[in-house]
């Protein structure tokens, strides 16, 4: 590239980049700053004391931080295996041939438009324990005999949780599996039943091979995002009843926003930016192989 | 008595309508197939709707209706009066509107802005290679990065830059999330138009900006409503950065006032119900009508073919 187009591509990025070196590049490093800082939230912009690693060993002996890795692994887990099993059930559903097709695909867009906010709210409504839905549903058709307290009982309070995200997010799984359902070229098809293949191994050896690639970049997507999840645990629960529903992220808030114990709470979130980190990495990874297997 | 003939290999009219749908293949009967397939289509039809149906037929159903034990499904009679609340200026709909107004100001912005910076961004990614490229992936990761990594500082600079509680802090603060991410969507969208016109108008003097702005645009304007809409969802639906540095109906946008108004005391359930449906319409419709765009624009980066 002559020296001139080069400045030129470079002007182009400029206030992007700028922007963004400011927007979270800056907060970053800031946050990695402050994690070695006795920082408050009130006064982020003097100058903090430095106290090394004490931050990082307070948030890991913190049992309630412990116990919150745990219980986002877990929601990451089950949220995942779900949508997984989930979005791939229905894309093969909808990539049968069936009347009014089109229409029933277009409601897969229905969970994922709903902002997260409102799904909080609309199940949270369906859980609610004197007049919600599922109690009524449940009652109704025999299968409880009284009325449950869904997301006040910290048995189940987690799961009602995953379930409403799951409702709300398993589409983009199915989307996706769709588009690479779609584009395996049926003489693979045809050549496993000349082959005399029945239905699963020809999920097994063409489908699944075929959807793999996609579903595993998108999988990986959702991943990062169920580890940062806070919106919908905040709206619903709140993190509790008894703490049954704190993720990292509510500890990262709490502590460094509520508390405004700001360094503190750094480090907190630079523990969770470690482990987003890998995934971004993995992530980033999964899909410069798919750009050069084009 | 002749015997009958016997198919050993389908009938051809067979043959051929299984080979067009090759996930279909039936050797026999048609029907127990077809039947899982309209069965399996009915759950997931339901499953899909059930909720939000249930949504909107509390938002206009008495509350002696929603509070009857055991609940009736369907309400005696239709309710709107809810929604005449929320959307009347005086009286309980000055926080929804204020709300709403809030949401649109800084959805709007802050796409606008940030198109305006990820289009070259994307436009020079997508026409360069090597160094530069592995940048763009840089910029894909900051999309990915935690809320809560960011919103310490973020707070800080908001306080400084006295934009805590102002639809300009959150408009600045969303420039971290649609950048990025608009910036990928885009450069996607270049990559498949193609470069040998660009050349030859180059040939003829017109310089780079010349070729994005007269060329490369026009042509990619799908892309880029694909992009606009997106980056407008995201907007509207962010919760995180919202509810931290925003203080007071000045600033709220609808998502926190949502979650505000359900935490609160109220026992009218409807009338919650009503606000998610109105705070929902938007991204729905959008949604919806503009479905083929949105998901091919999404899924081209995961899928190739």
């Amino acid at each position: 590239m002559k020296p001139q187009e080069n400045r030129v591509a470079w002007t182009m990025l400029l206030p992007a980049l700028l922007l963004i070196a400011l927007t979270v590049g800056y907060p970053l490093l800031r946050t990695l700053f402050l994690s070695f800082t006795d920082a408050r939230l009130t006064a982020l912009n003097l100058t903090p004391h430095g106290v090394g690693l004490q931050n990082y060993l307070g948030a890991l002996q913190n049992p309630t931080f412990i116990a919150s890795i745990g219980r986002t692994a877990y929601f990451v887990f089950v949220n995942i295996t779900l949508e997984l099993i989930l979005g791939v059930l229905v894309a093969l559903l909808l990539n049968q041939a069936f009347r009014g097709r089109a229409w029933v695909r277009a409601l897969l867009i229905v969970p994922l438009a709903l902002p997260t906010v409102v799904n909080a709210i609309m199940w949270r409504w369906i859980y609610n324990p004197e007049f919600g839905a599922l109690n009524a549903l449940l009652t109704q058709t025999g299968v409880l005999e009284a009325y449950r307290s869904w997301l006040s009982d910290p048995a189940s309070a987690m799961n009602a949780i995953i379930v409403a995200d799951v409702w709300k997010n398993y589409p983009i799984v199915a989307l996706v599996a769709l588009a690479a359902l779609q584009v395996i070229p049926r003489e693979l098809y045809e050549a496993a039943n000349v082959d005399g293949a029945n239905l699963w191994t020809q999920f097994w050896r063409v489908t699944w091979p075929g959807i793999l690639p996609a579903l595993m970049v998108v999988l990986v997507l959702r991943t990062i995002e169920a580890v940062k999840v806070f919106d919908i645990i905040y709206v619903m629960t709140r993190g509790g009843p008894a703490d049954s529903s704190r993720t990292v992220s509510f500890d990262v808030y709490q502590e460094g926003i509520s508390y405004l114990r700001s360094g503190s709470g750094a480090a907190y979130a630079f523990l969770v930016v470690a482990v987003t980190g890998v995934l971004i990495a993995l992530y980033i990874g999964l899909l410069r192989r798919q750009e050069r297997a084009v | 008595m002749k015997p009958t003939r016997v198919h050993l290999v389908q009938p051809p009219h067979i043959v051929a309508r299984a080979k067009s749908n090759p996930t279909l293949w039936v050797r026999r009967s048609r029907f127990w197939p077809s039947f899982g397939v309209y069965l399996g289509v009915a759950l997931f039809v339901i499953a899909t709707l059930a909720p939000v149906v249930w949504l909107l037929l509390s938002s206009v159903s008495s509350t002696a209706d929603l509070t009857r034990l055991p609940l009736k499904w369907l309400p005696s009679s239709l309710d709107f009066s809810r929604y005449a609340d929320l959307l009347n200026p005086n009286g309980s709909g000055k926080e929804f509107i204020s709300a709403l107004r809030n949401s649109l100001t800084v959805a709007l912005s802050s796409t606008l802005i940030s198109l305006v910076v990820a289009i070259p961004a994307a436009y020079s990614f997508s026409r360069s290679s090597g160094r530069r490229g592995n940048l763009l992936y840089a910029v894909l990761a900051t999309y990915m990065m935690p809320p809560v990594a960011l919103v310490l500082p973020l707070y800080g600079l908001l306080a400084y830059l006295k934009l805590l509680n102002s639809p300009w802090g959150l408009i600045l603060v969303y420039c971290t999330i649609l950048i990025p991410f608009t910036t990928w969507l885009l450069k996607t969208n270049f990559d498949s138009v193609p470069q040998e016109i660009e050349e030859s108008a180059m040939l003829d003097g017109l310089n780079r900006w010349g070729v994005l702005l007269r060329m490369v645009l026009p042509l990619s304007l799908p892309g880029l409503s694909t992009a606009a809409v997106w980056a407008i969802l995201l907007a509207w639906d962010e919760f995180f950065y919202a509810l931290i540095f925003t203080s007071s109906a000045q600033a709220k946008t609808l998502p926190v006032s949502i979650a505000d108004f359900a935490a609160g005391r109220a026992v009218d359930y409807g009338l919650i119900c009503a606000a998610g449906v109105l705070a929902a319409l938007p991204p729905l419709l959008i949604g919806f009508l503009l479905q083929k765009g949105l998901m091919s624009g999404l899924t081209a980066g995961s899928v190739k073919g």
